[in-house]
């Protein structure tokens, strides 16, 4: 007697926290912890403008998911906010852009361990076994976009000068990508330098070249910043007659001027930022509709003309 | 007695030639570094010597050359200032916002222009100010003030401008655009700046009241005091000086290229106190000199040019390149000041 009411209350209570317990899993808090560089310069910015925009978007439409964004200075200190995210946070997943790829590795790998669910963007870690999810912009695919316009639009012939970003991975990447895109052609290279993704210094070395070559017929300048320093030499030198400038990027002042057919900045090729926006989407996607999502996800490089300029124009973007 | 007698004039006249020798390095050493640097440049690209190639070198030195005018006093007087590059690029941040403004709301772009460059200026001697206070009323050694007010400034800039670029407006550029791109008597506007500069910075330091104490502070801060110099009074000037030439740079860098962003004169402050150094001013204080800062802001631009003017070294040894001559240039000069 005793016994049975005791195993009833015991069903009961059971029964209760089972239904409880239901109900905590249909409303469970999901943490999406999004690690990425600090705003260091443009694209970064613009990274972290979309990261923000996202998380805005994304816990208006979902009540139960809640994105946690945080910046960080250097490797280390990324590092750092990983252990944090895990251990304060309780993140079921990770989307992280990583500041180096080496040194994140391990750290990465860390999270992994605790079973968070881990999305890499842009640059990868040494070890691809890590992630579930990669999303990544075509590094190779805009150095032979490039080459492809520029053998197109030349006509297979003619002097140019290639201003490079830093000597980096990604870096290589474009440069040798376009160098073995003109291959066959009667296009020259005249020089590369690097101007290191500045203004300033795309400024300085295209001076420079302008000093040093007397006709340019166009510029490789792979990023819309040194595009930028570019220009303003041309037009300090009054040649913007002679060539045409290619830049890279997608940031909203050089899509704008493809976008009003300007002849000196005839196209751009996207390397956008809003990456990291299709990264949290897709792995927020696997939460909300347990799809299951893992893989590579490369986003093309298009290349932007007049005609299709109004869909990569983001006027709001700090980028 | 007598053989040393004999043997004491030759000692002496080999000395003397040595010392001369050791005195006309360190009196024109930057200067012979500076002649040879451009020697070999002609000789790799002979569109060197052209007046374009003279007068972009020239210009492109001003900006670092007028920094390094304020950084000799501030070194003179045994100081350092790390801030100057986030300064800059803070001055340059401030100074788009409020031409913009000015020019949105006034559509005067005159006076737009106007109130960008008495914001530059006061903003300078204001960033300035709080550095030389926190130096001499914090009691705080300047290296430590300023590392702390470069990343203040510096994060500050990333703070305005969203992460992002600022950019001033295409029709008030337009009218700040001469400012940098136009010429007087065929010699660009900034080089001007920079040789008026150099000529009244010059002057202060060797011939001025203010410029022997800055010496004498930075000598020995222990003798000046109690030589009643006003030990402290001096560097709070030397730092506001600093201010003042970031801004008369940043100046003439806003209309370049009409932006800034957190990469704005990223390492402007090491650039500065290299072409400093190099220049002969001793690091420790005490000593210096105003013309040799000039001509080391010139040998740090002329690499630069040179390198890029040349494809004879591999573009991933240009670092290198920039070290060895900037240590050639410093051995130049290593007989002087030895204490």
């Amino acid at each position: 007697m005793n016994l049975k009411i005791k195993s009833l209350v015991v069903s009961l209570s059971l029964g209760v926290s089972g239904l409880i317990g239901f109900k905590a899993v249909a409303q469970e808090q999901i943490k999406i912890g999004v690690s990425v560089p600090s705003a260091d310069h443009g694209w970064t910015g613009g990274i972290d403008f979309f990261a923000q925009q996202t998380k805005k978007r994304l816990e208006a439409a979902y009540k139960n998911l809640q994105v946690v964004v945080v910046t960080a200075t250097n490797a280390s200190d990324q590092a750092n906010t990983l252990e944090d995210l895990v251990a304060a946070q309780q993140i079921k997943a990770l989307v992280i852009l990583p500041y180096e790829s080496a040194p994140l590795t391990e750290p990465v790998r860390q999270v992994k361990k605790k079973g968070v669910f881990v999305t890499v963007v842009d640059r990868a870690l040494t070890d691809p076994n890590i992630q579930d999810l990669y999303v990544a912009g075509d590094n190779p695919g805009m150095g032979k976009i490039a080459a492809k316009y520029f053998a197109d639009r030349l006509g297979g012939k003619g002097n140019i000068v290639v201003l490079r970003g830093l000597p980096t991975v990604i870096d290589n990447q474009r440069f040798d990508a376009f160098m073995d895109g003109i291959k066959g052609t009667q296009i020259k290279v005249l020089d590369s330098k690097y101007a290191n993704w500045n203004r300033d210094d795309g400024f300085k070395v295209m001076q420079d070249f302008l000093t040093r070559f007397p006709h340019i017929d166009a510029v490789w300048a792979q990023d819309d910043d040194i595009a930028l320093g570019v220009l303003d030499a041309l037009r300090q030198a009054h040649r913007e007659k002679e060539m045409f400038v290619v830049g890279g990027g997608g940031m909203k002042q050089i899509v704008k001027r493809v976008e009003d057919k300007d002849t000196l900045v005839p196209v751009d090729i996207i390397y956008s930022p809003s990456m990291i926006a299709v990264a949290i989407e897709v792995t927020a996607l696997h939460f909300v509709a347990q799809l299951p999502v893992n893989g590579h996800y490369i986003l093309d490089s298009p290349l932007v003309t007049p005609d299709n300029a109004a869909q990569y124009y983001f006027p709001n973007s700090p980028f | 007695m007598n053989s040393t007698e004999s043997i004491e004039p030759t000692a002496q006249s080999h000395r003397i030639d040595a010392a001369r020798i050791g005195a006309l390095a360190r009196d024109f050493g930057p200067l012979i570094a500076l002649i040879l640097l451009a020697i070999l440049g002609w000789v790799l690209n002979p569109s060197f010597g052209s007046w374009t190639n003279i007068t972009n070198v020239l210009t492109r030195s001003a900006i670092t050359g007028i920094i390094s005018v304020g950084a000799t006093f501030v070194i003179v007087s045994g100081e350092i200032d790390l801030s100057v590059g986030a300064m800059v690029a803070l001055i340059a941040s401030l100074m788009i916002i409020i031409v913009n403004q000015v020019a949105e709301s006034t559509g005067n772009l005159m006076l737009a222009v106007a109130a960008g460059l008495a914001a530059g200026l006061i903003i300078g001697l204001f960033t300035g100010l709080i550095n030389g206070i926190l130096v001499t009323k914090g009691k705080i050694d300047s290296f430590i003030v300023t590392l702390g007010t470069m990343g203040i400034f510096r994060s500050l800039v990333i703070f305005v401008a969203n992460g992002g670029t600022l950019t001033l407006n295409s029709d008030v550029r337009e009218a700040f655009r001469p400012i940098y791109y136009d010429a007087w008597l065929s010699v660009p506007i900034p080089v001007w700046v920079l040789a008026l500069v150099a000529v009244s910075g010059a002057i202060v330091l060797a011939k001025t009241r203010f410029g022997r104490y800055c010496r004498a502070v930075g000598s020995n801060a222990d003798v000046a005091f109690y030589s009643a110099i006003r030990v402290d009074r001096i560097r709070l000037v030397a730092f506001v000086v600093q201010g003042f030439c970031v801004a008369l740079a940043t100046i003439l860098y806003v209309p370049r290229l009409g932006s800034a962003s957190s990469g704005t004169a990223v390492g402007g402050e090491l650039e500065a106190i290299t072409a400093v150094v190099v220049g002969g001013t001793a690091l420790r204080g005490g000593y210096g000199r105003v013309w040799g800062s000039i001509a080391g802001a010139l040998i740090l631009t002329l690499i630069g040019n040179i390198l890029d003017l040349t494809s004879i070294i591999s573009v991933y040894l240009n670092g290198a390149v920039q070290g060895l001559i900037i240590l050639g240039a410093a051995l130049l000069q290593r007989g002087s000041r030895k204490r």
